[in-house]
C-alpha cells in the first residue's frame, strides 16, 4: 500500500495526537483531520474540573492554530462525516464548505462516545457534560445558587457533583447501582467516596434509578423524589460507531479491531473511547474511555502506518479522576471479577488469581507510579511486591 | 509578559513572551514548542511534561510541590536535582528570562 493519504474521524485528544504522530515518524504525505465541533482540539478531562471552576476555555487548547500551518495538516472543523465509501476508499463529509469527498489511504476512526441517553421520561431537561459547550451552559447554570441532582455516580458525575459543593449548591448524586463508580473502581474504594461525599455534604442516592425529570424534581424508580433545579446526566457513553458499522466493519460495543487496532478493513483504524481492542493482558476485546488509551493508540497507529510494521498496542491502562482534594489514581484494569486487597487506607490491590492487575492509591502518587511501572512489564506481578512499594518507608512518606 | 526560554534536546532555542500565572509546560504547548508533551494537562499524572531548570534558575524556581517527585520517577529522561515537572512551575514576574532545557525523551 503506498501511503499518500491519511484522514483521522474525530478531533478529540486522540485524532489530534495521530496527526502530531504520523508527522513526528516523519510522514510527508497528505493528513485530513476532521472534528464535528467549532474551534481548536482541546482536553476534555478539565471540562468536569478545573473549567466548571475558572471558566479558562483557552486553556484547554491542546496546539495552537499555527501547528497545523507549519505541520501541514488540514483541520476541518464543523464537519461531519456522513459515510465512509470503502470500495473507493473516500470520507462524505458535510461542513461549513458544503459536502465533500476526501479520499484516504488509511483512516482513522477517533470519533469518541457520546452520552447514553437512560429512558428517563423528561430527559430533554437535564444537561450533558462532554463537550465545551456543554461545560459552558453547565458553568453559566451555576452562576446562581442551585440544587443539583446528578444522574450517574461515576467519575464524571462524581467530580462535578464535588466541584458544586465547592462552589455551595446543593448537591445530590442518584446511581442506580449499589455503589459509586462500581465499573471502575474496588468495592473498597467506591465506600471511601461513598463517605468523602457525605462528608462534603452531598446526598447519595444510590441502587435507585431515575424515571422522571421534571423542572424542579426527579422521580425515582422506588416513588421517591428528590428536588432539582438543574439536572446533569452523567450515566456513562455509548461509542460512536454508526458511521463504522454503515460502513459494513464489524461492530460490537465500538469498532472491533485487532491487536494493532485495524478494523475488519485493513485500510480502517479506531482509537480511543470508540475502538474496541484486543487486550494482550488478558485476551478479551476491551473498550477503554481515558486519555491516556486514546493517545498511546494513536502513537502506536500511526508509528505502524509509517514504518510498515504490525506492532500489537500493549499499553499499561491507566486512569485519574480528581474530586475536591482527593486525587484517585489507577494503575492497570481491574475488573468487578477480581479479588480485592485492602493494603493500606487508600491502597488497594486487585488480583486475578496469584496476579495483580490494578492498583488503586488515593492521593499517593509515589505507590501509583511505582505499581504504574511493575505493572507495565511483561512479568506477572505478585501482591508482595506491591505490598512492598506501598510499605511507608518504601513509599516515601515523609 | 514575562520571557521562557525552552531549549530542546538538539539545542533549538525558542523564545517565548508569555503571560504571567501560565504553567512552563501550558506556555510550551500553546506556542507550539517541541519536547513537551502535557498529556494529562497539567493533572501530574504522567511525567511528560519534564524540563531542567537552568541551574541559575533553580532557586527562583521554588521546590517540587507535593506529589511531582513522586511523579518524576515515571519520566522517561534521566532525573536530576535540575529536574521538574513544568506544569507545576506557574510563571511569576520574577522568572522573566527563565530558562529550560527539554530531555530527549517524553514518552
Amino acid at each position: 500500500m503506498t501511503l499518500a493519504s491519511v484522514i483521522i474521524i474525530g478531533a478529540g485528544q486522540g485524532g489530534l495526537q495521530a496527526a502530531i504522530s504520523l508527522r513526528q515518524e516523519g510522514f510527508s504525505g497528505a493528513i485530513t483531520l476532521i472534528g464535528a465541533e467549532p474551534g481548536l482540539p482541546y482536553q476534555r478531562p478539565p471540562l468536569s474540573k478545573a473549567y466548571l471552576l475558572e471558566g479558562k476555555a483557552e486553556a484547554l487548547t491542546l496546539r495552537p492554530e499555527s501547528f497545523f500551518r507549519t505541520k501541514d495538516i488540514t483541520y476541518l472543523t464543523e464537519t461531519r462525516v456522513e459515510g465512509i465509501d470503502r470500495a473507493a476508499g473516500q470520507v462524505i463529509a458535510y461542513g461549513p464548505q458544503g459536502t465533500m469527498r476526501l479520499g484516504y489511504d488509511a483512516l482513522v476512526l477517533a470519533t469518541g462516545a457520546r452520552n447514553l441517553r437512560p429512558p428517563i421520561e423528561g430527559l430533554e431537561h437535564a444537561l450533558d457534560l462532554r463537550t465545551l459547550a456543554d461545560a459552558a451552559r453547565l458553568r453559566a447554570a451555576l452562576a446562581t445558587k442551585r440544587r443539583i441532582a446528578v444522574i450517574g455516580g461515576g467519575f464524571i458525575g462524581l467530580e462535578f457533583a464535588a466541584m458544586a459543593r465547592k462552589l455551595g449548591h446543593g448537591v445530590s448524586v442518584i446511581e442506580a447501582a449499589p455503589r459509586l463508580m462500581a465499573r471502575a473502581v474496588s468495592p473498597a474504594i467506591s465506600a471511601h467516596f461513598a463517605r468523602l461525599h457525605q462528608d462534603w455534604g452531598t446526598e447519595l442516592i444510590l441502587g435507585h434509578a431515575a424515571t422522571r425529570i421534571a423542572p424542579d424534581a426527579v422521580t425515582l424508580a422506588n416513588g421517591g423524589t428528590v428536588p432539582a433545579d438543574l439536572v446533569l446526566l452523567a450515566a456513562g457513553v455509548r461509542p460512536n460507531s454508526d458511521l463504522a458499522e454503515a460502513a459494513g466493519l464489524v461492530v460490537e460495543n465500538g469498532v472491533r479491531v485487532d491487536a494493532t487496532l485495524r478494523s475488519s478493513d485493513p485500510a480502517i483504524f479506531a482509537l480511543g473511547d470508540c475502538a474496541c481492542f484486543l487486550d494482550p493482558r488478558t485476551g478479551a476485546h476491551i473498550r477503554l474511555e481515558s486519555v491516556q488509551a486514546a493517545t498511546d493508540q494513536a502513537r502506536l497507529i500511526a508509528a505502524n502506518l509509517v514504518r510498515g510494521t504490525s506492532t500489537a498496542y500493549g499499553a499499561l491502562p491507566w486512569f485519574w479522576s480528581d474530586q475536591a482534594d482527593i486525587k484517585l489514581q489507577i494503575a492497570g484494569l481491574g475488573g468487578n471479577d477480581c479479588t480485592d486487597i485492602l493494603l493500606q487506607d487508600g491502597v488497594v490491590a486487585r488480583l486475578r488469581g496469584p496476579d495483580v492487575v490494578a492498583v488503586e492509591t488515593l492521593n499517593k502518587p509515589g505507590i501509583h507510579i511505582r505499581a504504574r511501572k511493575l505493572l507495565a512489564g511483561n512479568d506477572p506481578v505478585a501482591l508482595d511486591q506491591i505490598s512492598a512499594i506501598a510499605a511507608p518507608q518504601a513509599a516515601g512518606a515523609a | 509578559m514575562v520571557k521562557v526560554i525552552y531549549i530542546a534536546a538538539d539545542g533549538t532555542r525558542t523564545e517565548i513572551d508569555a503571560p504571567e500565572g501560565e504553567s512552563v509546560m501550558r506556555v510550551a504547548l500553546a506556542n507550539d514548542v517541541e519536547g513537551i508533551v502535557g498529556e494529562c494537562g497539567g493533572a501530574m499524572m504522567c511525567a511528560t511534561c519534564h524540563c531542567y531548570v537552568e541551574p541559575d534558575w533553580a532557586g527562583r524556581t521554588g521546590e517540587r510541590v507535593s506529589g511531582e517527585e513522586d511523579m518524576l520517577e515515571g519520566a522517561a529522561s534521566e532525573v536530576t536535582q535540575y529536574s521538574r515537572l513544568s506544569c507545576q512551575i506557574p510563571l511569576t514576574g520574577a522568572l522573566d528570562g527563565l530558562v529550560v532545557r527539554l530531555p530527549e525523551d517524553q514518552i
